[in-house]
Order: structure tokens, then C-alpha cells, then sequence
């Protein structure tokens, strides 16, 4: 196909005579294409890794010399009542932060209609998700302040005493989780608006043609369609949870005595914050964050080759 | 594409602009609070030092005081100014022992501050050098709302008692004795700390910090059994654990509280709330255990030159300078706090002249919890004092738990 105009090369006689690179062109251009994020990959995101990893082995303060510790960062950690509760409260997080899920489906399918200013309602729902977590954090703060906030001014109204969620170390987690989860869900919709625009319309025909109404017709023709925008939920979801970092900078600090502490924060906390620079302390929860993750990074990755290989 | 040529190019220029364009004969400062009060000072300070040095041109960044914590690690490192503000204490120890600041001791040899500056010189000091020069600090204490007090027919408390029987009356009107916001812990440490020095004196509270004392120490527990006085009755505000200490003004400005533990600079943030020098006054902390010599918080900043600084020679300029008695003067006129300077003139303001009899007769000066202590430990031991400001019966796991971080943190 000499009119793409890409090879000029004469149609070889017998010996082939083009250089290495030319008779491996189609082999090693998508590496030179990779090169440069690969690149930038390795060098941030990689290397960072094992560094980080290297790094929990020590004590060191960011500035002086590093001492050399083994295991010792890990032992503290085992014995440090503050990671568990980071680590049961990541638990929290991720359990109930699934809750994006269903109501984000339900507030899609709610808006999956052509009604007069429907974009308007779309895009009023898909607001949260636009705006910065940290202006959430600072709405939802004052929301559960029991002296001014919306939060007291319910309880009130029932004659109750308002509970000040975010000093109660029982409450506050939930308090920061359910903050968290309104601009989740709007991105959950968002995802499954997308899926419900590609339901064929022709088997939600065919299955009206067999009877399937509300509840049925959901779950047996349009969820197993949804199932691409279900997995991508789910992903985006479980990565949320665990990057919980903004909402607890901004709402508590962790707070009250470190109890709505997650790992990323404990770990900022350890390591950045005005009373931390224990980076190797900081570098061992690092790690135990990054083992958590990978699970479900190998899950996620895994699943994807299946479908992959399945599709082909 | 375009987009990205384009963010990269806002982002060299950002780059760009935030680097200090330092050259040989410019003094770069860096400093570290933009509000309005304290930047005119330290301007007006600049200003001063520039029509007597005009030879010297002075660049001047100034930044955000939780920025500028973080990013003092970076710069005082890779791109250090020849000037930067920083605290006193145990908080300036980490960069002192890592080579990054200049030892100082000839100037405070040769500008006689070793004799004007004597109270803060303890301070300033590690390994017998010293590493800074101070330029201000301000007292610690009890803001209180006069006319609620009149009103009430209460006196300024001077013992325990007192304190308790004011606290006491204060309760019975509905009016919460004490405000506070814990939400970034310090302004418990503030409590404690009185709590301490009041309690078990001035060495108590070096040794505590310098690791020395147990926390499980009967001395320490007295402490706290002198708080859980005031907090089992109530006499804190509620939800103080969601509030800064900025929140916490609200209930004080309206009449919901009376009483506030703390440092000077909170008078301005009164006045911004619309109260006026009648409506509030200022006592020492009340005695405790008759004896104890009186002790008070006076946390000091200070001026550093970072070891990797281009400009040392005019840097020491400055530091002799802003050191003199008649520029401290004036420049703790403007942000209303106490010259450190025994020679500088104290300004005529109410708090001011309070502050200035409250630590000129005291045995001693801390600097606070946070900066006696290790950061480390620090962290540790006010999540401790919030954890027993909300739940007093916890209080011997928080001192078990504390002696844990101790040991950890004076390894």
C-alpha cells in the first residue's frame, strides 16, 4: 500500500537488505511510544515504591543520617493501638462506602428519563462531584456543628440535644464516611448513566415482549448489561475509600485523639505533619497501605485480562 | 496538546516565579505571618533596616505559618534564604543537629544580647551556642469577661480555690466558666501546662518535657487531678474538640463563656468579634500549691540564618539589628507583644503592661508543651490531654500510653 506513503523501501529482490530497525518497525514502535510515560512511570511511581519500602527499615527524621532499624518500625506498628485504629476505620470506610453503588444506581435510573430540563437535574446531581473535596469537608463541618449547623437545628426541633458528631469518637467516622459518600455517589450515577445509555433497546423490546417488568427487567436485562459500568463503580469506589485523605485533613485531623485516623492520613501524619517527621515510621504504614492496595489492584488487574482474553 | 504545551508552560513560569532570584548582594528574608498586624511590623522593621543599610537590597518573602513550617525543610536545605523566621526550644533542636543553622553566639557576644536578652537566652540555646535572635514574645494566661464577672460580683481568682468557687458561680448563672478549641490540640497543652507549673513548678515541667518524669509520675497525676476539677463539673464548653481556638472566641464574644486560657495575640481576634477593652481583662494563672514559684508561658519567635545561606554577612546585619532595643519597641508596638529586648520600651496597652508584670517577675519562662517537648512526643502527649478533656476515667491508659511514646520518643 505504497498511498499511505510510509514505505518507500523497492519490493526487496530475493536478499533482504534493510537495517534492523526497518524490518522490526512494527515490533519496536509501540515501545518508542510507551517510552516516554513509561518512563515518567518508573521514575515516579515505581522507584518511589521500593524507596519508600527501603525507607521503613530506618529511623530518620528527612534531615540527618538514617539509622538502620531491620524490623523494628513494624514491631511499633503492631504494637501501636493508633494504626488499628486507622486500620479499622479503613475497614469502615470501604464496607460503607460501597454504599455509592446502589444509590448511585438508583438516582441513574431515576434520571434516566426525557423529561423538560433534564440535563439541568443531571447536572445538578452530578454537582458534588465537581466541586473540591475540601469545600464538601467544609460544608459537611459546619452541617454537623451542634451550635449553628443544619444537624442541631433537626435535633432541636424533636426537643433532642444535638450530638457533636465529629468530637464524638464513635460517630465521627461515620460522619466523615457519609460526607464522603455524597460526591461518590454522584460519580457512581454518572458511571451508570453512561451504562444506561448503551442498554440495547432492543432487548429491554424483547423482554417487555416476555413479560419483564420493574424489579425483574432490571435485574435480569438491564443489570447483567451494566456490568462494565458496575466493575469501573466498584474500582473507582474502592480507591476513594482508600485515598479518604482530604475529608479527614479538612473535617478533623483525625480527631478527636487521632480516632477517625485511615492509614493515609496516620501515615501524612507520621511523616509530613508539623509534629511528625518520623519518616521511616511513616514509610512502614506506607507499606501496609501498599500491600492493602496491591490486593486489590492484583484483583482488579487480574479480572481485566480475564475479560480481555474472554473477548477475544 | 495545546492544553498541555500550555500547562507546561504555566507551570516552568510558576516554578519560576516562586524560586528566589537571589543574587550576591541581596539579603532574601524569609517570614512567616501574613496577617496584617504582624506583617506591617516586620515591613516597617524592613524598611528601617534598609534606610540603614542602603547599600543592601532586601527581598522579602513571606508565607503562610503552616506553609511555612513544611516548607522550611525543604528550603532551608536546597534553596535556603540568608534570613527565616522559626520557634525557639526544642523546636528549632532538629535543624540545630543537622548542621542547617548558623551558630550565632558571636553575635550576642558582641551586641550585648547575652546581658539585654538573659530571660529568652536559655531558650536560644543548645550545646552552650546560640542559634538565633528573638524578636518578640507575648504571655500566656486567663482572658476573662470583666463586665460578666462584675455583673456576678466575682473577683479576679488568685488561688485555686477561688478559681473554683468563680467557676462555681459562673456555672450557676449558665455561663461556661472556660472556652477552648482542641481541634488542633495545642490550646490543651496550654491548660495542662499552668495545670503543671502551677502544681509542681517550673523544673516539673522541664523534666516532663525533657523526658525525664514518667507521666505516670503521682506529680503528673495531681496534674490532672486538678483538671478533672474543672472538667467534671462541666466547667469547659461543650464540643470543644470540632472548635479552633478561633471557633472557640464565638461563645466567649457572646457572653456563653467567660473565661479563656491564652496567649496574648488571642486579644486581637476578641476585639475582632466585637468586644471592647472594657468588656474584657486579663489575671495570671491562680495559684495551686502555696510555695510554688510562679512560672509562666512565654513563647518567643525568632530570626535564624540557615548554614546554606549566600549572604551570611548581611544576614548578621539584620539579625544585630532587628536585636536593638528602639526596633523591638516598635515593632512589638505594632503587633502588641512584649520586645524581648530588656531595653526596649513595653507599649502602654492594657494587655501589654498585664503581660509585661506577668513575666517580668516570674521564675521562670516556658516555652510551651509543644516546643519543650519533642515533636514526637508532643503529638502523643496533646492527644492525650484531648482524649482526657473529653474522657476522664480513661486516665490511666492515656498515661500508660503516654510512658509508651515517652520512651519511644527520648530513645
Amino acid at each position: 500500500m505504497s498511498t499511505t506513503g510510509f514505505d518507500h523501501t523497492p519490493i526487496p529482490s530475493g536478499e533482504d537488505n534493510r537495517s534492523w530497525y526497518q524490518k522490526n518497525r512494527l515490533k519496536v514502535a509501540p515501545w518508542l511510544f510507551l517510552a516516554p510515560a513509561a518512563l515518567f512511570f518508573i521514575v515516579y511511581v515505581i522507584a518511589p515504591i521500593f524507596q519508600s519500602i527501603w525507607i521503613s527499615f530506618f529511623q530518620w527524621d528527612g534531615l540527618g543520617e538514617k539509622v538502620w532499624l531491620g524490623l523494628e518500625n513494624y514491631y511499633e506498628l503492631v504494637d501501636d493501638d493508633r494504626f488499628y485504629t486507622s486500620l479499622k476505620n479503613n475497614t469502615l470506610w470501604l464496607v460503607l462506602y460501597m454504599l455509592a453503588i446502589p444509590a448511585g444506581l438508583f438516582i441513574a435510573l431515576f434520571l434516566n428519563q426525557t423529561v423538560m430540563g433534564m440535563r439541568i437535574y443531571k447536572s445538578l446531581f452530578f454537582f458534588p462531584f465537581v466541586i473540591s473535596q475540601v469545600v464538601v469537608g467544609l460544608i459537611f463541618t459546619w452541617f454537623y456543628n451542634p451550635s449553628f449547623g443544619i444537624v442541631g437545628l433537626v435535633w432541636e426541633f424533636f426537643g433532642a440535644t444535638p450530638p457533636s458528631i465529629l468530637g464524638d469518637e464513635n460517630l465521627v467516622t461515620y460522619g466523615i464516611i457519609f460526607a464522603g459518600l455524597w460526591p461518590q455517589i454522584a460519580y457512581c450515577m454518572i458511571l451508570y448513566l453512561t451504562g444506561l445509555n448503551n442498554v440495547s433497546p432492543d432487548q429491554i423490546e424483547a423482554g417487555r415482549l416476555d413479560g419483564a417488568k420493574g424489579w425483574s427487567m432490571l435485574r435480569y436485562v438491564v443489570w447483567p448489561q451494566l456490568a462494565p459500568a458496575t466493575f469501573l463503580a466498584v474500582v473507582v469506589t474502592v480507591i476513594g475509600a482508600l485515598r479518604s485523605f482530604d475529608m479527614i485533613a479538612i473535617m478533623t485531623q483525625g480527631g478527636p485523639y487521632g480516632s477517625s485516623n485511615v492509614l493515609s492520613y496516620y501515615m501524612f501524619e507520621t511523616a509530613l505533619s508539623e509534629y511528625g517527621f518520623r519518616m521511616g515510621y511513616g514509610s512502614a504504614i506506607a507499606t501496609v497501605l501498599f500491600a492493602i492496595m496491591l490486593l486489590f489492584i492484583s484483583y482488579f488487574l487480574w479480572k481485566m485480562y480475564q475479560e480481555e482474553r474472554g473477548g477475544h | 496538546m495545546k492544553s498541555l504545551i500550555k500547562s507546561t508552560i504555566v507551570g516552568v513560569a510558576t516554578a519560576a516565579m516562586m524560586a528566589t532570584a537571589a543574587f550576591a548582594g541581596d539579603l532574601v528574608i524569609n517570614f512567616d505571618d501574613p496577617n496584617p498586624g504582624p506583617k506591617k511590623g516586620f515591613e516597617d522593621a524592613v524598611e528601617a533596616f534598609k534606610a540603614a543599610n542602603p547599600d543592601i537590597n532586601v527581598v522579602v518573602n513571606i508565607t503562610d505559618r503552616e506553609a511555612h513550617k513544611t516548607a522550611i525543610r525543604n528550603f532551608l536545605s536546597a534553596d535556603a534564604p540568608d534570613v527565616t523566621t522559626w520557634y525557639p526550644g526544642n523546636r528549632m533542636a532538629p535543624f540545630v543537629n543537622a548542621g542547617l543553622f548558623e551558630d550565632v553566639s558571636d553575635l550576642w557576644e558582641s551586641e550585648g544580647f547575652n546581658e539585654t536578652m538573659k530571660a529568652i537566652r536559655p531558650t536560644m540555646t543548645i550545646d552552650d551556642k546560640q542559634w538565633g535572635v528573638p524578636y518578640t514574645y507575648y504571655q500566656w494566661g486567663i482572658y476573662y469577661r470583666k463586665d460578666i464577672f462584675e455583673d456576678l460580683g466575682i473577683e479576679e481568682p488568685t488561688t485555686w480555690d477561688e478559681l473554683l468557687a468563680a467557676s462555681a458561680k459562673l456555672k450557676e448563672n449558665d455561663v461556661t466558666p472556660f472556652t477552648i478549641g482542641t481541634k488542633f490540640l495545642w490550646t490543651a497543652a496550654g491548660v495542662f501546662d499552668y495545670l503543671n507549673l502551677r502544681t509542681n513548678g517550673y523544673d516539673v515541667h522541664n523534666d516532663l518535657t525533657a523526658g525525664k518524669i514518667k507521666y505516670t509520675d503521682p506529680r503528673i497525676k495531681n496534674v490532672f487531678e486538678k483538671w478533672r476539677e474543672l472538667i467534671e463539673p462541666g466547667y469547659f464548653i461543650e464540643n470543644h474538640a470540632t472548635m479552633s481556638w478561633q471557633d472557640a472566641v464565638a461563645p466567649f464574644a457572646k457572653g456563653e463563656a467567660a473565661m479563656y486560657v491564652m496567649g496574648n495575640f488571642s486579644v486581637d481576634a476578641y476585639k475582632n468579634a466585637g468586644l471592647t477593652y472594657d468588656q474584657i481583662d486579663f489575671f495570671q494563672f491562680p495559684e495551686i500549691t502555696p510555695g510554688v514559684p510562679r512560672a509562666e508561658e512565654a513563647p518567643a519567635d525568632a530570626f535564624f540564618i540557615p548554614a546554606n545561606a549566600n549572604n551570611k554577612e548581611d544576614a548578621r546585619k539584620f539579625l544585630a539589628f532587628i536585636g536593638q532595643p528602639d526596633i523591638q519597641t516598635e515593632w512589638n508596638k505594632t503587633i502588641g507583644q512584649l520586645p524581648v529586648n530588656s531595653e526596649a520600651t513595653v507599649s502602654d496597652d492594657k494587655f501589654i503592661q498585664e503581660g509585661f508584670a506577668t513575666v517580668g517577675g516570674a521564675a521562670g519562662l516556658a516555652q510551651f508543651y509543644d516546643r519543650d517537648a519533642p515533636a514526637e512526643m508532643a503529638k502523643a502527649g496533646m492527644e492525650g490531654f484531648q482524649e482526657f478533656m473529653i474522657k476522664p476515667d480513661r486516665l490511666d491508659a492515656i498515661l500508660k500510653r503516654l510512658d509508651k511514646a515517652q520512651e519511644r520518643a527520648y530513645k
